[in-house]
C-alpha cells in the first residue's frame, strides 16, 4: 500500500515520456496532459485523505531499509503541499490550452510541464536530503526548459540571469549536503534530525543550517537573493509566469519549513528568531515597495511573490504552533491566489495585447466579469475579510504580537496596506478609467479563459468562509511538523 | 565553404575504430550494475563512435543509413527506466525493487541477469539520444 506515495511522481514521469513519443501531434498531447493533471489532482485529494486518516505513509524505494535506502515520507504537510500544486498545475495546464501559441505547444511544452510537476511532487515528497537536490533539479531544468520556451530575445537574456543564480544555489547545496554528510554521516532526513538532536546543533551545524537556507532563499526568493524574479517572470506567456509564480518559490519555502522544523529546530534564538525573522521583515518590505513602484502587470505581481512569501517565513520564524499554522494557512491561500491574478494578466493581455498598466483601462464597461472576479482576487490577495487572504494572515500576525515580536508584525501589518494600494493601482488602471482598447478588442470573449481561473477564485472565497476546519487543519498540520518525532519515527520505525 | 578534404585515412580508420568503441560501449553497459560502468558512460561511448561517423563521413550520408529520431528515443528510455520500477510495484514490491538470476544460456554459459539491467538500458538510451541530438542540433545550425 506504501506504494501510492510514490504515484504521485511517476505517472507525470511516465507520461511526460509517452509524449516526447508523440510530440509531433500536438492534440494528441493536449488531450493526455489534460486528463493526466486531473487524474494527478483526483489522485492528491485522495492522499491527502488518506494520509490524515491514517498518519505517515513511508516507501522505501527498492526495498533498502530507511537510514540506507531513499526513502519518500507523505505526511500531512507534504500531502497539503502536493494538493495545492497539483490544483495550481491543473488550472495552469487548462489556461495553456487556450493561450500558448501552436508553435510553442510543438516545442516540448507538456512533457516539460509534466517534469515540472515529477520535481515539484517529488521535492514535496521525499524524506532523503540528497534526494530532494535530485528532485529541485528535475524541476529546475524543466523550469529552465519552460522559461526559455519560445525563445524570443528577452526571455534569453532575462532566463540567463536566473539560470545562473539557480546553478550557483544548487551547487551550495551540494556543499551544504556533503558538509552535513560529514558531520552526520547520514542523508536520511530523519536520521539527520535524529543526530543533530544527539549533538545538540553545536558549531559547524549551525553555518549549515545558514548555507541551507541561502540555497531555498534563493529559490523561494528571499532578499537579498530576490532579484532574479521580478524579471525573469515578465518573459514567459500568462500560464508559464503563473505556474512559476504559484509553485516553484513555494518549493524553496516548503525546504524551508521542512529542514527548520524537522532538522534545526535545536536553536532557535538565533536560527528563527534572528536570521528568520530578520530576512522576512526586510524581504517583505521591498517586495511590496517594488510592486507598488511598477507600472507593469505581470511585475507588479512578481514582486508580489517577493513580499508574500515573506509572510510563510515569517510564521515560521516566530515558530509558535499559532504562527506556524498561519504560515500553512498562508501558502494555501498564496498558492490558489498568486496564479489566479497571473491568469488574470494573460487574459488581460489577450484583450488588450499589453501588460503595461498605462496603456490599459475601462475594460470593466466591456468585460465586467473579468473585472469582478479579478475584484475578488485582488481583495483576498490584499487581505481583506471575509476572503482567505484575511484568515491567513491574521493568525500570523496574532501570532508575532504574543510572542512579543512587535517590530516584524508591525512591518507585516505595513506591508498589507501596501498591498491592498497595489492592487488598487492595478484595479483603478486596469479596469476604471477611460477605454483604452479598440472595438474590436471589446468584443474579444474571455469566459473560455476565466473557466479555468473560475475553480481558484472559488476556492479563495470558500477558505475564507470556511476558515475555520481549514484552519484547524492547518493548526493540525502546525503541530505534527512542530513535534518531529513523529516524522523521525515513522520513517525510521523505533 | 572549404575545399572538400582528403579523408580517406579518417574514414579507412575510423570503420575500425567504430567496431572496438561500440564493443566496448556494449561491455560498459553490461557489466554496468555491478563493477565500474553503466548506461551512461555506455551510451556517452556510444554517442561518441556514432560522432566518428558523423565526422569522418558526413550529415546526410550518415542521416539516410542512420534513420532513428533520436528524440523519440529518448522517450523510450525514460519509459524503460520507469516502467522497471513501476513492474515491480505491479507484484506488490516496493517501487524500484531489483531481481536477479543466475541462467545458464547456450555460448555464454551462466550469466546473471538483473532487472537493474533493463534500467540501465533506459539510461543508456537516453543519453546516448541525448547527447547525439544536442550535438547534432549544433551542427546543423550553420546555415
Amino acid at each position: 500500500m506504501s506504494n501510492i506515495v510514490i504515484l504521485p511522481i511517476i505517472i507525470p514521469f511516465i507520461i511526460g515520456a509517452i509524449l516526447i513519443l508523440l510530440y509531433k501531434r500536438h492534440t494528441v498531447q493536449r488531450v493526455i496532459s489534460g486528463i493526466t493533471m486531473l487524474i494527478l489532482l483526483a489522485f492528491s485529494v485522495f492522499l491527502a485523505i488518506y494520509v490524515y486518516q491514517h498518519g505517515t505513509v513511508v516507501l522505501e524505494v527498492g526495498g533498502w531499509e530507511a537510514p540506507f535506502g531513499i526513502v519518500i515520507v507523505a505526511d500531512m504537510l507534504s500531502t497539503l503541499m502536493l494538493l495545492l500544486s497539483t490544483l495550481v498545475g491543473t488550472a495552469c495546464m487548462f489556461f495553456a490550452f487556450q493561450t500558448i501559441a501552436m508553435d510553442r505547444e510543438k516545442q516540448f511544452f507538456y512533457p516539460l510541464f509534466l517534469f515540472l510537476m515529477v520535481g515539484v511532487n517529488g521535492s514535496f515528497l521525499t524524506g532523503d536530503l540528497f534526494n530532494l537536490f535530485v528532485f529541485f533539479e528535475v524541476m529546475l531544468i524543466s523550469s529552465y526548459g519552460l522559461i526559455v520556451h519560445g525563445g524570443t530575445g528577452y526571455q534569453l537574456r532575462e532566463s540567463f540571469k536566473y539560470v545562473i543564480i539557480n546553478v550557483f544555489a544548487s551547487a551550495l547545496f551540494v556543499v551544504a549536503i556533503a558538509w552535513i554528510y560529514s558531520i552526520v554521516g547520514t542523508m536520511n532526513m530523519a536520521h539527520i534530525a535524529q543526530r543533530v538532536a544527539e549533538l545538540d546543533q553545536a558549531g559547524a551545524l549551525n553555518i549549515i543550517a545558514i548555507m541551507l537556507f541561502i540555497v531555498f532563499a534563493s529559490k523561494g526568493a528571499l532578499f537579498p537573493l530576490h532579484f532574479w524574479l521580478p524579471k525573469s517572470y515578465y518573459g514567459p506567456p500568462a500560464a508559464i509566469a503563473a505556474l512559476f509564480g504559484g509553485l516553484l518559490t513555494k518549493v524553496g519555502i516548503y525546504a524551508i519549513i521542512r529542514t527548520f522544523t524537522l532538522i534545526f529546530n535545536h536553536n532557535p534564538e538565533f536560527t528563527h528568531k534572528g536570521v528568520l525573522i530578520t530576512i522576512a521583515g526586510v524581504t517583505m518590505f521591498i517586495g511590496a515597495l517594488g510592486a507598488i513602484s511598477q507600472f507593469d502587470f505581470k511585475r507588479v505581481l512578481s514582486y508580489l511573490i517577493i513580499s508574500q512569501v515573506s509572510y510563510m517565513v515569517m510564521g515560521l520564524g516566530i515558530f509558535t504552533p499559532l504562527a506556524v499554522a498561519g504560515a500553512i494557512y498562508y501558502i494555501a491561500h498564496h498558492m490558489i491566489v498568486e496564479p489566479a491574478l497571473f491568469l488574470f494578466a494573460g487574459v488581460t493581455k489577450k484583450i488588450t495585447g499589453t501588460t503595461d498598466l498605462k496603456k490599459m483601462g475601462g475594460l470593466i464597461g466591456t468585460h465586467p466579469w473579468l473585472t469582478w472576479m479579478f475584484f475578488i482576487a485582488a481583495i483576498s490577495m490584499a487581505g481583506i475579510p471575509p476572503l482567505s487572504g484575511f484568515f491567513s494572515k491574521f493568525p500570523i500576525i496574532l501570532g508575532g504580537f504574543e510572542a512579543q515580536h512587535y517590530v516584524i508584525s508591525g512591518v507585516a501589518l505595513l506591508v498589507g496596506l501596501l498591498t491592498l494600494i497595489t492592487m488598487m493601482k492595478i484595479f483603478s488602471h486596469v479596469f476604471w478609467g477611460k477605454q483604452k482598447h479598440t472595438e474590436e478588442q471589446a468584443k474579444i470573449s474571455v469566459g473560455k479563459l476565466l473557466l479555468p481561473i473560475l475553480p481558484l477564485i472559488a476556492l479563495t472565497i470558500i477558505l475564507g468562509f470556511a476558515a475555520e476546519p481549514m484552519f484547524n487543519y492547518s493548526m493540525e498540520v502546525a503541530q505534527e511538523i512542530m513535534n518531529p518525532t513523529n516524522y523521525i519515527e515513522s520513517v525510521l520505525k523505533e | 565553404m572549404m575545399q572538400k578534404p582528403n579523408n580517406m585515412m579518417l574514414q579507412t580508420l575510423a570503420r575500425l575504430i567504430i567496431l572496438i568503441i561500440l564493443s566496448f560501449s556494449i561491455y560498459l553497459l553490461l557489466a554496468g550494475h555491478n563493477s565500474p560502468g553503466g548506461g551512461f558512460v555506455g551510451g556517452l561511448m556510444t554517442a561518441s563512435a556514432i560522432l566518428i561517423l558523423y565526422l569522418s563521413f558526413d550529415l546526410k550520408s550518415i542521416q539516410k543509413a542512420i534513420k532513428f529520431d533520436y528524440i523519440k528515443i529518448i522517450g523510450i528510455g525514460l519509459l524503460f527506466a520507469s516502467l522497471t520500477g513501476v513492474v515491480s510495484m505491479l507484484f506488490g514490491f516496493p517501487f524500484l525493487k531489483q531481481f536477479f538470476d543466475y541462467f545458464t544460456l547456450p555460448i555464454l554459459g551462466e550469466v546473471e541477469l538483473t532487472t537493474a539491467m533493463v534500467f540501465d538500458l533506459g539510461v543508456y538510451f537516453v543519453v546516448l539520444a541525448s547527447a547525439l541530438t544536442i550535438i547534432l542540433t549544433i551542427a546543423e545550425d550553420d546555415k
